[in-house]
């Protein structure tokens, strides 16, 4: 927490000597003289900050509730306080251990997976000749991002369900057996991660595509001149290029990694017990202990864990990433 | 135009095409699974599973979504009414925000930021969040609930502040205050006409998120009639309740208890229909906003 406030600190500092002239002449420049002089831009920010306040940061208060017994009726602080007697509960039923390693393996995967089939999908676009082919090609591709997780839902039923699915259509067609899909759990590792694929290579392939159309056409002319042939420009020119693009992304990307796709989860598996080993993510956990288990206590105690370990992951990272390379740090 | 490089790259746009063509269909093909099986009867999808191409042609699965299409409509309604209220106001709020953001002169703007930013750092987690709004502000089914969380995100906020910076040089901004312009007249008459672009983008993922909603409905309507579109095709699914409604509200008890699978089928169609419609508008803004946000990086 640190870091960010000094940098930005620095910021500010720069900023002021910036407007040096201006702030010369008042010597007051203190938070009020400010909110004077600038009272409309407070004006005009202040619906967003009040919105922040509510939505966010006074539900930080409530992570109070994570160490009590929770009770509907009583208010905040009148509740029983348990201590961490709830967190050691999920503890040792072994589930925080489980959600943890689903919920970071699973994006992670996500992570992986996604940037590295997007930029190579978007070398291949950006090969094609022909103007309309590319353009509808893009547009085919970008479709799926549109749809809801519901209709998602729809669709991987439409292929899986055991009566009448597609796929199961088509192995008695073809002379095999009834798969029962949804009783594989680990069939769902590679569906879920197939299916997030599906719905999102569109979308991070037209990011990567305009990263490699903002190249200058000038270092492809004098590779070209030099004798590289395609697969050379592509892997001197074009990959490291596309680096700073995929880094931002990357960095994006894990600030969530501990929240990741709740609502490609809750669409796919929803309620169905039997898949939980393999597909239950915190985020999961905590809508079925709140909505279908009533189970407020735990709930709130994977909510918080949730909240500082991905805080705790993105500050590591943060940290790590700014000794490397300063350009690249969030903050 | 060397002999040997025509060669190479022939073999990788060869390879292009193959890999480009085989993903785009692997993108379109599930689509093609659901019109198909909400045109085909019902009976032919018991016996005959589903089809790429209906076996038995019907309108049956049509018919029975608009036989009593109230609830149908009263759900388009509220996704109607969500979306354009809340992309509106999000939009106001945000551009506002970026504009504030982007004022160099504006001395606390880098504070301020990372106040809003924080939030997506850190949170008390659904269940505070959920027993604020239910036990505290009282939003429980109520519309104002299913608009007012979705209304701005951090990155849209910093997605305008960033498009405002790059496209409008501080100058602009001093030279109408030397006019006489007031902040707000400059937000109005000037940020605003020159930010299509960044409008347009963030009017989408606003409207996108609205339209997809189900989440809010989820955790907070109880009463049916306020159902967004994507939570009621969700109950349409997953429930039993669907067609005892239906069924309910007119005395006409419909065959089975439970959807039929083209019926389910043909909501689906019917709930994807206006952005099917309108997505080849859309998207080429969305790829222009896209990719003035993305080149920035």
């Amino acid at each position: 927490m640190n870091q960010p406030v000094t940098k930005s600190s620095a910021m500010l500092t720069t900023d002021s000597r910036l407007n040096g002239r201006r702030l010369a002449s008042g010597r007051k420049n203190g938070f009020f003289h400010e909110l004077i002089r600038n009272r409309i831009l407070f004006l005009m920010l202040l619906p967003t900050l009040i919105f922040f306040f509510i939505n966010s940061y006074i539900p930080m208060v409530g992570i109070y509730y994570a160490f009590t017994q929770f009770d509907f009726n009583t208010s905040l602080f009148d509740a029983k306080f348990v201590g961490l007697q709830n967190f050691q509960f999920l503890w040792q039923s072994g589930t925080l251990t489980k959600l943890t390693l689903n919920t970071v393996g699973y994006n992670a995967a996500f992570i992986l997976f996604g940037n590295v089939l997007a930029i190579a999908l978007a070398i291949l676009l950006n090969e094609l000749r022909g103007r309309y082919f590319k353009k509808i090609a893009q547009s085919v591709m970008f479709l799926p991002y549109f749809v809801s997780f519901v209709i998602l839902s729809v669709i991987v039923y439409n292929i899986f369900n055991y009566d009448n699915g597609f796929l199961n259509t088509l192995l008695l067609q073809i002379g095999g057996e009834r798969v029962d899909v949804y009783n594989q759990p680990w069939v769902w590792i590679f569906l879920i991660i197939l299916f997030y694929l599906w719905k999102n290579l569109g979308y991070s392939m037209v990011i990567y595509l305009a990263a490699i159309t903002g190249i200058s056409d000038e270092y492809y002319e004098a590779a070209k001149m030099d004798g590289a042939n395609i697969f050379q420009r592509i892997w001197y020119i074009t990959v490291p290029m596309l680096k700073s693009t995929f880094v931002v992304l990357l960095l994006f990307a894990l600030g969530s990694i501990m929240k990741g796709q709740f609502d490609l989860f809750y669409q796919l598996i929803g309620n169905n017990g039997v898949l939980y080993n393999t597909t239950d993510i915190l985020d999961t956990y905590v809508y079925r202990s709140l909505k279908v288990t009533f189970d407020v206590g735990m709930a709130s105690a994977a909510g918080v864990y949730q909240s500082l370990f991905g805080f705790i992951l993105i500050m590591t990272v943060n940290y790590i990433i700014r000794k490397l390379n300063d350009e690249y740090a969030l903050f | 135009m060397a002999i040997k490089e025509d060669v190479y790259t022939r073999i990788f746009q060869i390879l292009s095409y193959a890999v480009i063509i085989i993903a785009s269909i692997a993108c379109l093909l599930p689509f093609l699974l659901i019109i198909s099986a909400s045109l085909t009867s019902n009976e032919s999808i018991i016996r005959d599973g589903y089809h790429f191409i209906p076996q038995e042609f019907s309108l049956e699965g049509y018919r029975t979504v608009f036989t009593f299409p109230e609830e149908v409509l009263r759900a388009y309604g509220v996704t109607i009414f969500t979306t354009v209220v809340g992309t509106t106001l999000g939009l106001f709020l945000m551009t506002m925000a970026g504009y504030v953001l982007a004022r160099k002169d504006f001395k606390y703007r880098n504070a301020f930021s990372f106040y809003i930013y924080f939030t997506t750092l850190f949170g008390g987690g659904l269940v505070p969040w959920y027993i604020m709004l239910t036990k505290y502000l009282g939003l429980l089914d109520t519309y104002t609930v299913l608009i007012f969380p979705g209304l701005m995100t951090p990155f849209l906020i910093i997605l305008m502040k960033n498009f405002i910076r790059s496209s409008m040089p501080e100058e602009l901004f001093e030279s109408a205050k030397i006019d006489g312009a007031g902040d707000f007249k400059i937000y109005y008459r000037i940020v605003l006409p020159l930010s299509t672009p960044g409008i347009a983008t963030v009017g989408l993922f606003l409207a996108l998120a609205y339209w997809n909603d189900w989440f809010s409905s989820s955790l907070f309507i109880n009463d049916p009639h306020k159902y967004q579109l994507q939570y009621y095709l969700y109950n349409v699914i997953n429930s039993m309740q669907f067609i005892a409604q239906m069924g309910a509200g007119t005395g006409v008890s419909l065959s089975n208890d439970m959807p039929t699978e083209s019926t389910k089928m043909a909501m689906a169609i019917v709930v994807t229909g206006p952005i099917l419609l309108l997505y080849p508008f859309i998207q080429r803004y969305f790829v222009k906003g896209l990719t003035i946000g993305a080149v920035k990086g």
